[in-house]
């Protein structure tokens, strides 16, 4: 089963084998790809103002290299003796003192310029996002909103505002984080962090739990979506109803088997009687482009395996694996890719 | 101190010795008799005794090579780890396997491998460099060895019952505080049985660089390794503290619920990363010195010139050590800090690079100045160069803040960490083992077999991480046990992988080339670098007295400047030639300029360390399986067997108050107070003590702080008429203590007894009442009534502890072992007795006044 969703018509080209790629070439081959979780891939403005310090650092680090390891070659394999003690005066001073604290005080000055970036204030939008193990609960609050638009596992922002994020975690440390658009931010219990985002590029990207979190850290997982303004405001608009009443009969089978295995208790359905806190709203699932924290895409398929081996997905997770028969499983996928 | 030292007669003779004395042969047969005497007094023990040895030389070889041990265990982990991110969505080990993997992996790599090795490779060279014939506490070492490796075993042998700890190295709570299962005690508890070890060599090793050198040996002559060993020996005394401070808090909230760490009851997941990182950033630095310790050694013999800049080396280091303090934070620069912490932070961090650098140049400059042969070892040290700089480029970039945002808990870190270790341990560690091969054993370690590891570990080494620093910028997670493929790290992975095995064949090879038999190979002559320092005198493995006789040295490279020194030393010309009275004994100087002060008896072959050990790892290990009585009893057990062991053999009254040292010298056999090495450990000892205390109390004002509800409203607080009772009892106990030392010196035997009579009922008075004002507080409701606790339980061990030593201090009064002439032990115990009254009253004072100030 794959993270990323195969249906979308994004920049991802097809360029992977499972061969190991062992030589530079195929490095090179696979550096071309489109990536949705690279911090090179940039699509936010601090990614961008990252994204320079370090191709600069890079180089500046290349450079220093090729020097000392240049020179402690030709000191010791091509000029045995040929130096006394007044060179090496100078070497020391020199390699020692000076060149550090040049290239040091330039560096700080321009990498520490880009700090107050993400601390500046948001643009209206403001974002909370709860860690829990091991998936995300996702409150929207537009400027001047009264109640949240509450959603799940899926983050997305309008292109060209900055928005601030609001974090706490529910019971252990995680850590937020959307390389495409910058920098990670640490999630803790009973401590609210905030950080500000400003995407300019549209698109669907990749973000992880970056804090070892527990058994399932590696599938803690999200898609972010970054769209213009007024699409975004269509779609958020969107998600503030509630959810859409099953359409045929498969879907109602599958809403009294929802109801029947007591869903409810954990998920909430917005306009039903599912009410649970526990887990992922569900109200919209069927619209969102991952399952179960960006663990597996939302298809009849992965739908019906999540429920039936919710662990074998994800290790320790607190739903349970549901014993429900194949007639069953399918009827409920398709209630819940119907809630869009 | 002003009071004169009683009776104990001071040097007397002719120091330093003139060129006509050292000329002056010794007589044939004496030399002979001398021998034959030195030779008894310093044999290990032969057969099924061997393990009882105590000497240096043995001791750090079974160090070194259990260190060794531990860490191929380590890399086993780190292949299988391997083996499971190959490919995506792998499913070789599980989560929790995997989880159980890194997070040995990272501990045993520090407090198993990294860390013991420094310790190690230090008690087997360090009395050799300084020409000493023991370290000054060996049964200390053995004991330390011993308990290092119950521990070791214990923590590392939790992987195979699938009980290891696994909220990774760095157990952040609250995913460590609220793991089920005996994991994270056994984290916690075996591994500070581990750090009080630690601390334990480290003081020995300091006190051995301070008061164990040679006649002449000033510090600004001594060798650089022993400089180093002071700086790491200090930052192990100031960094451990507070991660135990950090354990014990931890620990109280695992077994008994009060929640330091917990945010739903006033506690701060926090306070434990601060308290981690302060000991946790000095810890690399800790790692990385000693490598360049080596280094600092190996060069000057490879280049055939002085070091450059000895001077600049030592403060850099000492300036090294300094900074590594003040660098923590950038561990958690993703935690939501204010920006002015993180401008700070970045800054100090960008700023160790230039001590680092001085020394990097230094050697750089000795290497230009010199000639230099290729050898074995130079080609690790190349190897180390070309690696370290690199991890030390990266360490810049991620000192930036900003820089950090993006690839903190990356595997750009993976494989920033581990170019760092590898460079300025792994490679620099494998140079000391060709290099000081031949001091253990008078052999050549094979130079085919070396530049075949070298080969295998260095390509495998770039092959494994240096694809690793794509895989962080391409968004890779840290601890994640496998991943989805198309997201562009899959051939990286692999290719990690198929290094990583390289690195394992070579380090078969290394470790085969190591303990192959070589029995076949001819003896090499002694010193066979033509090195310039006094360890190369040795002649192992024949002899185990280390010296023959102790030098008078005058240069930093005896070797070099002193050309007789080697002929003399093995003539018996020099000091302490002889083993009179068939007693192990080294020579004591003065911290600075090294003038013989004294003739220090050192303790031979024993089993009681064993059983302390034992017994120690006992009332540590029971307590993670929840059985209290068994760890109780074992711990009154540890305690009874080091009694035993002091009171057997250390400080006793010698038969005679001053001995011929040689070369017309007598030196007195006995010191206490300031001139004597216990006094000093007892010094260094608390001191570290001094900073764990310092620690919880910075817990509370941490708490104070950072939190708006310490105390919450209406909170109970500690009873302030038994926190005043506790104070004055705590003073009295004080002046009891110190008055017993004085009076007993001044020959008022019986005054100075009733005293000690007195001052353990003072104490004990102190610390019941600091019991009783917090008796009514429930610590599991709160983190304020939690702290109190804490620092009460602290105050109260300490108690026990001192009370113990003030009635062994009667004991030895009562039975002729502590004399108004020999009172070494009322001079420690009172030592003591300053450290812990200051904690105590700094206890009563925060109790207190707290619900004053707050």
């Amino acid at each position: 089963m794959n993270v990323m969703m195969r249906d979308r018509n994004d920049i991802r080209r097809s360029c992977f084998s499972r061969v190991p790629a062992l030589t530079l070439l195929s490095l090179l081959v696979l550096a071309g790809c489109g990536r949705e979780q690279s911090a090179l891939n940039v699509a936010g403005r601090d990614a961008a103002a990252i994204s320079l310090l370090f191709w600069v650092m890079l180089v500046g680090a290349v450079l220093l290299w090729l020097m000392v390891n240049g020179a402690f070659l030709y000191v010791s394999r091509f000029a045995p003796g040929r130096f006394d003690e007044r060179h090496g005066r100078r070497l020391l001073i020199g390699g020692g003192i000076v060149l550090p604290t040049v290239v040091l005080t330039a560096l700080l000055v321009w990498g520490l310029s880009l700090l107050p970036d993400s601390r500046t204030p948001g643009d209206g939008l403001v974002v909370r996002v709860t860690g829990e193990q091991w998936w995300w609960r996702v409150e929207y609050w537009p400027e001047g909103a009264t109640e949240p638009v509450v959603s799940a596992n899926e983050i997305r922002l309008p292109v060209g505002e900055r928005t601030e994020f609001r974090l706490l975690a529910d019971k252990v440390i995680h850590s937020f984080w959307i390389p495409a658009l910058g920098g990670k931010m640490d999630m803790f219990p009973g401590r609210e962090t905030t950080f500000t985002l400003l995407p300019d590029k549209p698109g669907t990207y990749r973000g992880q739990c970056a804090e070892f979190c527990g058994a399932s850290h590696a599938w803690m997982a999200f898609v972010a979506v970054a769209m213009e303004p007024e699409e975004f405001d269509a779609w958020l608009q969107a998600q503030a109803e509630d959810a859409a009443p099953p359409a045929d009969d498969a879907a109602r089978r599958g809403q009294a088997v929802f109801r029947d295995e007591g869903c409810g208790a954990c998920h909430t359905v917005r306009g039903t009687d599912a009410v649970g806190q526990v887990g992922p709203d569900l109200t919209h699932i069927g619209s969102r482009l991952s399952l179960g924290a960006g663990r597996a895409r939302v298809t009849l398929d992965d739908l019906a395996t999540w429920v039936a081996h919710t662990d074998a997905l994800k290790p320790e997770v607190r739903m349970p694996s549901y014993d429900l028969g194949e007639d069953e499983l399918r009827d409920l996928a398709h209630y819940l890719k119907g809630l869009r | 101190m002003k009071t004169p030292p009683s009776g104990i007669p001071k040097p007397e003779g002719t120091y330093p010795p003139t060129e006509a004395m050292l000329a002056e042969p010794v007589p044939e047969d004496l030399a002979k008799a001398q021998t034959a005497r030195l030779r008894k007094a310093w044999a290990a023990p032969p057969g099924w005794r061997y393990p009882s040895a105590v000497n240096n030389t043995e001791v750090g070889k079974w160090y070194c090579m259990t260190a060794l041990s531990f860490m191929l265990m380590a890399g086993v982990m780190a292949l299988i780890m391997r083996l499971q991110l190959a490919v995506p969505e792998n499913d070789l080990v599980s989560a929790d396997r995997f989880n159980q993997l890194f997070t040995m992996h990272g501990s045993a790599m520090m407090f198993l491998f990294a860390v013991p090795l420094f310790e190690a490779i230090s008690i087997l060279l360090l009395p050799g460099m300084l020409g000493a014939r023991d370290m000054p506490f060996p049964r200390l070492s053995a004991y330390g060895y011993w308990s290092f490796l119950i521990g070791g075993i214990f923590v590392i042998g939790s992987t195979f019952f699938d009980a290891a700890p696994r909220a990774g190295w760095f157990m952040y709570p609250p995913l460590a505080t609220e793991d089920e299962g005996p994991g994270s005690d056994i984290w916690l508890l075996g591994l500070s049985f581990i750090e009080i070890a630690s601390i334990a060599a480290a003081v020995e090793l300091i006190v051995g660089a301070l008061k164990c050198r040679p006649p002449g040996m000033r510090v600004n002559i001594m060798p650089l390794y022993a400089w180093y060993v002071m700086v790491v020996g200090g930052m192990i005394l100031f960094a451990f503290p507070p991660l135990i401070a950090g354990d014990f808090l931890f620990e109280l909230e695992r077994s008994f619920d009060w929640p330091f760490f917990d945010p739903t009851r006033g506690g701060d997941p926090m306070l434990w990363q601060h308290l981690f990182w302060i000991f946790g950033h000095p810890e690399v630095y800790i790692i990385f010195l000693p490598s360049i310790a080596i280094a600092a050694m190996v060069i000057p013999t490879v280049a055939r010139r002085p070091i450059f800049g000895y001077s600049w080396i030592v403060l850099s280091a000492v300036g090294t050590g300094f900074l590594s303090f003040g660098l923590w934070v950038h561990h958690m620069f993703t935690t939501g800090l204010p920006s002015i912490s993180l401008g700070f932070f970045s800054a100090a961090s960008e700023a160790v690079v230039i001590p680092t650098g001085i020394q990097i140049f230094a050697f750089l400059a000795t290497l230009m100045a010199g000639r230099v042969k290729m050898t074995l070892p130079m080609l690790w040290i190349s190897g180390a160069l070309a690696i370290f700089t690199m991890g030390g480029l990266t360490g810049v970039m991620l000192a930036l803040a900003p820089f950090d945002f993006q690839v903190h808990d990356t595997y750009f870190i993976v494989a920033h960490l581990h170019y760092t270790l590898f460079g300025g341990m792994v490679f620099p560690v494998i140079a000391g083992v060709y290099y000081f091969f031949p001091f253990i054993q008078k052999k050549l370690l094979s130079e085919r077999l070396g530049k075949w590891a070298f080969w295998l570990i260095f390509s495998g080494f770039n092959l494994t991480f240096l694809p690793m620093h794509l895989t962080g910028l391409w968004g890779m997670p840290r601890r994640v046990y496998t991943y989805p493929t198309d997201l562009g790290w899959d051939g990286l992975n692999m290719i990690s992988t198929i290094g990583a095995f390289i690195i394992a064949a070579g380090f078969a090879i290394f470790v085969w080339d190591l303990i192959r038999p070589k029995g076949h190979q001819p003896q090499i002559p002694r010193n066979p670098w033509d090195a310039g320092t006094l360890e190369w005198t040795h002649d192992v493995p024949e002899e185990t007295w280390g010296v023959r006789s102790i030098p008078h040295v005058t240069t930093r490279y005896p070797l070099w400047d002193q050309p007789q020194m080697q002929a003399r030393m093995d003539a018996g010309r020099y000091y302490l030639p002889d083993a009179e009275e068939g007693k192990r004994e080294t020579l004591v100087t003065s911290v600075i300029d090294a003038e013989p002060i004294q003739v220090q008896r050192v303790t031979g072959p024993t089993w009681i360390t064993h059983l302390a050990a034992l017994f120690t790892g006992g009332a540590f290990i029971f307590p993670t399986f929840h059985l209290y009585p068994p760890a109780i009893v074992s711990g009154a057990l540890a305690i009874c067997c080091i009694i035993w062991w002091l009171w057997t053999s250390t400080a006793r009254p010698p038969e005679a108050d001053s001995k011929d040292v040689g070369l017309g010298l007598r030196l007195p056999t006995y010191a206490a107070g300031p001139s004597s090495v216990g006094w000093w450990a007892m010094w260094i000892t608390m001191l570290g003590d001094a900073t764990a205390f310092s620690s919880v109390v910075f817990g509370f004002f941490f708490y104070w702080t950072a939190s708006p509800d310490f105390p919450p409203d209406g909170a109970a607080h500690a009873a302030a008429g038994w926190v005043g009772l506790a104070a004055v009892a705590f003073a009295l106990n004080w002046m009891m203590t110190v008055g017993a030392r004085q009076l007993n010196r001044a020959g008022s035997v019986g005054a100075a007894r009733l005293c000690l009579v007195l001052a353990p009922a003072t104490a004990a008075l102190g610390a019941a009442s600091l019991i009783v004002s917090v008796w009514g507080l429930a610590p599991e409701s709160h983190v304020y009534p939690a702290i109190l606790w804490a620092l009460t339980v602290w105050i109260a061990a300490h108690t026990g502890a001192g009370v113990i030593m003030q009635l062994y201090c009667l004991a030895g009064s009562l039975f002729g072992k502590m004399t108004p002439r020999y009172d070494a032990d009322i001079w420690n115990v009172s030592l003591f007795w300053h450290f812990v009254t200051i904690s105590a009253l700094v206890t009563c004072a925060v109790m207190g006044l707290a619900p004053e100030a707050l």
